[in-house]
């Protein structure tokens, strides 16, 4: 992992994760708790789609709103902050110092914390701001944006401080995400988009590119440590590494408006969308060949690591999601795919199926060595992993397959609108049984987490999964 | 081997170049045309239009039509194809991405009148069986049967009638409506 030779007066991996330990903890704690009250918004969303008067006299839990909610629990809960104390830990251990600021940023934690239930309860009582992906009040959004702001400034400073010359690939990523996330909520946020398709134009443009610019990073940083350091190995290629950087900055800042082919906007901002989703392939390949090189041979280890196994599984999503999103540009393919559920399941890939399970996979890794205890079962290890992973396939398989069928139904006139909705209800049955297998899956998930922090008098004797952790911190 | 200024550079820029080239390039080409017209938006849509994005409806119903040609948009009786200035600068943008129900830029063409959008928004499954649209009680009123004469409640079927009392739209109700009736794409150059 270190790419250049350190300077003096080091710290030791153990006094590093242990100057993490509450920060880390406290992030991805919140972030489980925003995973398990997303998961049941998902879930109420998901039935109602075909159980329409099921709870339909309660106007806070109509579809319009916790469907809204579902997702921005899931982005700006779990998945941030989650994804900001597995990001704040890996560049601790990349750039061998303490992570900075720690007060500040529990401080900062809270105010998230509190500023997800204020934005919450605003979305359920109908204050949303309705635009997707920022549904949050404009006050929820610029609070979030503040914290993270501070989390910021934290990396700024453990870049200047590092303790080693060169900087890994996966640092690269982090800083660019730590730069462009609060550059995104805060232009989100201007009060100067104020004529509805010039609002159109930055709701997707904010919308790709908070996954693009924010968790792809993050989740890339991750894949990028975790496999060449579970495996022991170095990472394939310098040059291909860099490639894969500067290709996903310059193209997929540029691909937002592929969300409005077809609209009322210029057809050239989309034409320019367009272009820049099919230029993402080369960064796509490229980092997928440079993962692919390093595991080939050593397949083993995915199957017996449980971090390389989510980790592996999310790297592979990450391809298959991003090759699937240039075709889908494609005028011709999107002609027939966009306002079907072929494009909730893709967004679902690369949320659920990339960054989540990268996620899943990272705090596997993370929480016994800032907690320098255990996990308790290797088997609900392997029961998180399959029904998670179960959960996303036929999720995918069901909305995809039928999304496509969907979409020709509707550029077909001939075919009566009523039937492009009833063809979708035994598909969308299945996608509530899918969320009833991941929402198993979270609930392990939570469980084990809270097992190893909040008992541990009853930790396990011997290492089940880790052989390794305890040399590591013996030495 | 990269250096850091390069680094920091290069995130920065390649951030701002497209951020210009997708929210303030687009302000500069589409505010002015769109800005030009005055819209004499009457209070209720308006306020039909809050309630639109309070209840979400633009997670199933989109509100841009498709050119003709590209996609059956045209053939379905949607209208023509949407322009900047079809909006009403009513904010924030409804443009929408899933039509798990129909588009709506036109439905105040299709369904010009209030008492079909009245029971479908109160029970959609009294003007269609197999839709999966919520229903929205909470839009209208429950009187008894012998409250308010005049007002006729709403002519639901059987099944969802309510033995001794009828079902009148509060001015939600009608707000919204006057909003989805105000949908009109169907002539060029409307407004």
């Amino acid at each position: 992992m270190n790419s250049g030779s350190s300077k003096p007066s080091q710290f030791s991996v153990s006094e590093l994760d242990q100057k993490a330990r509450y920060v880390v903890l406290f992030l991805v704690l919140s972030g489980v708790f925003w995973l398990l009250f997303g998961t049941l918004l998902a879930l109420v969303a998901s039935l109602k789609m075909h159980l329409p008067d099921w709870l339909g006299t309660a106007g806070w839990l109509t579809f319009g709103r916790v469907r809204p909610l579902h997702l921005n629990t899931m982005v700006y809960g779990w998945a941030s902050l989650t994804g900001a104390g597995v990001a704040l830990w890996l560049l601790s251990r990349l750039l061998k110092v303490p992570i900075m600021l720690r007060g500040y940023i529990i401080v900062a934690g809270m105010v998230w914390n509190i500023a997800l239930l204020i934005g919450s309860i605003q979305i359920l009582a109908g204050h949303s701001r309705g635009i997707e992906w920022l549904e949050f009040p404009v006050s929820t959004m610029v609070l979030i944006v503040l914290c993270v702001i501070i989390m910021s400034a934290s990396v700024l400073m453990m870049l200047v401080m590092r303790k080693v010359k060169q900087l890994y690939v996966s640092v690269w990523y982090l800083i660019a995400a730590f730069l462009w996330f609060p550059l995104l909520g805060l232009v989100s946020s201007l009060p100067i988009f104020d004529t509805p398709t010039v609002q159109a134009g930055m709701n997707w443009w904010y919308a790709h590119n908070a996954l693009g610019l924010w968790f792809t990073p993050v989740g890339l940083a991750a894949a990028y440590y975790f496999i060449p350091k579970v495996l022991g190995r170095p990472i394939y290629s310098y040059g291909l590494s860099l490639l894969g950087f500067w290709g996903l900055a310059l193209f997929y800042n540029w691909n937002g408006f592929h969300h409005l082919i077809g609209g009322p906007v210029p057809t050239w901002f989309v034409t320019i969308s367009i272009s820049a989703s099919v230029m993402m392939v080369i960064p796509v390949v490229v980092v997928a060949v440079n993962h692919h090189m390093t595991v080939v041979g050593s397949f083993r280890a995915v199957i017996n690591s449980p971090t390389l196994r989510f980790v592996v599984f999310a790297a592979m999503s990450y391809t298959f999601v991003s090759l699937q999103g240039a075709m889908q540009a494609l005028r011709s393919a999107n002609e027939v795919i966009h306002f079907t559920h072929f494009v909730v399941a893709h967004a679902h890939i690369g949320m659920y199926a990339f960054v989540t399970m990268m996620l899943f996979g990272a705090c596997y890794y993370i929480i016994p060595r800032i907690t320098m205890r255990e996990w308790h079962s290797k088997g609900l290890i392997k029961w998180h992993f399959w029904l998670t992973a179960i959960g996303i396939f036929i999720y995918t398989v069901a909305l995809q397959g039928i999304g496509v069928f969907q979409g020709f139904a509707m550029i077909n006139p001939d075919v009566p609108f009523t039937d492009t909705v009833t063809m979708t209800i035994p598909y969308l049955v299945a996608r509530s049984v899918s969320g009833l297998l991941m929402t198993a899956g979270h609930l392990i998930f939570a469980w084990l987490v809270f097992r190893m922090t909040w008992r541990p008098d009853e930790q396990p004797a011997t290492p089940l999964v880790w052989n390794k952790i305890r040399e590591e911190f013996a030495s | 081997m990269m250096r850091n200024t390069i680094l920091l550079f290069g995130i920065i820029a390649t951030f701002a170049i497209a951020m210009f080239g997708l929210t303030i390039l687009p302000k500069m080409f589409i505010d002015e045309a769109v800005k030009e017209p005055t819209y004499f938006t009457p209070f209720e849509v308006t306020e039909g239009h809050r309630i639109f994005v309070r209840e979400g409806c633009i997670y199933c119903h989109s509100k841009q039509v498709r050119p003709e040609g590209y996609g059956a948009d045209f053939e379905r009786g949607w209208g023509r194809a949407s322009v900047a200035t079809d909006y009403r600068n009513l904010l924030p943008h409804n443009l929408g991405t899933m039509r798990t129900g129909p588009d709506l830029a036109s439905i105040g063409a299709r369904q010009p009148g209030r008492d079909w959008h009245y029971i479908n928004l109160y029970q959609p499954r009294a003007i269609n069986e197999h839709s999966i649209m919520p229903p929205f009680p909470w839009l209208f009123e429950l009187v008894s049967e012998d409250a308010r004469p005049g007002r006729d409640g709403l002519r639901l079927p059987e099944q969802y009638r309510i033995p001794g009392k009828k079902i009148l739209p509060a001015d939600e109700a009608r707000y919204l409506v006057a909003y989805l009736i105000s949908l009109d794409q169907q002539t060029a150059g409307v407004d």
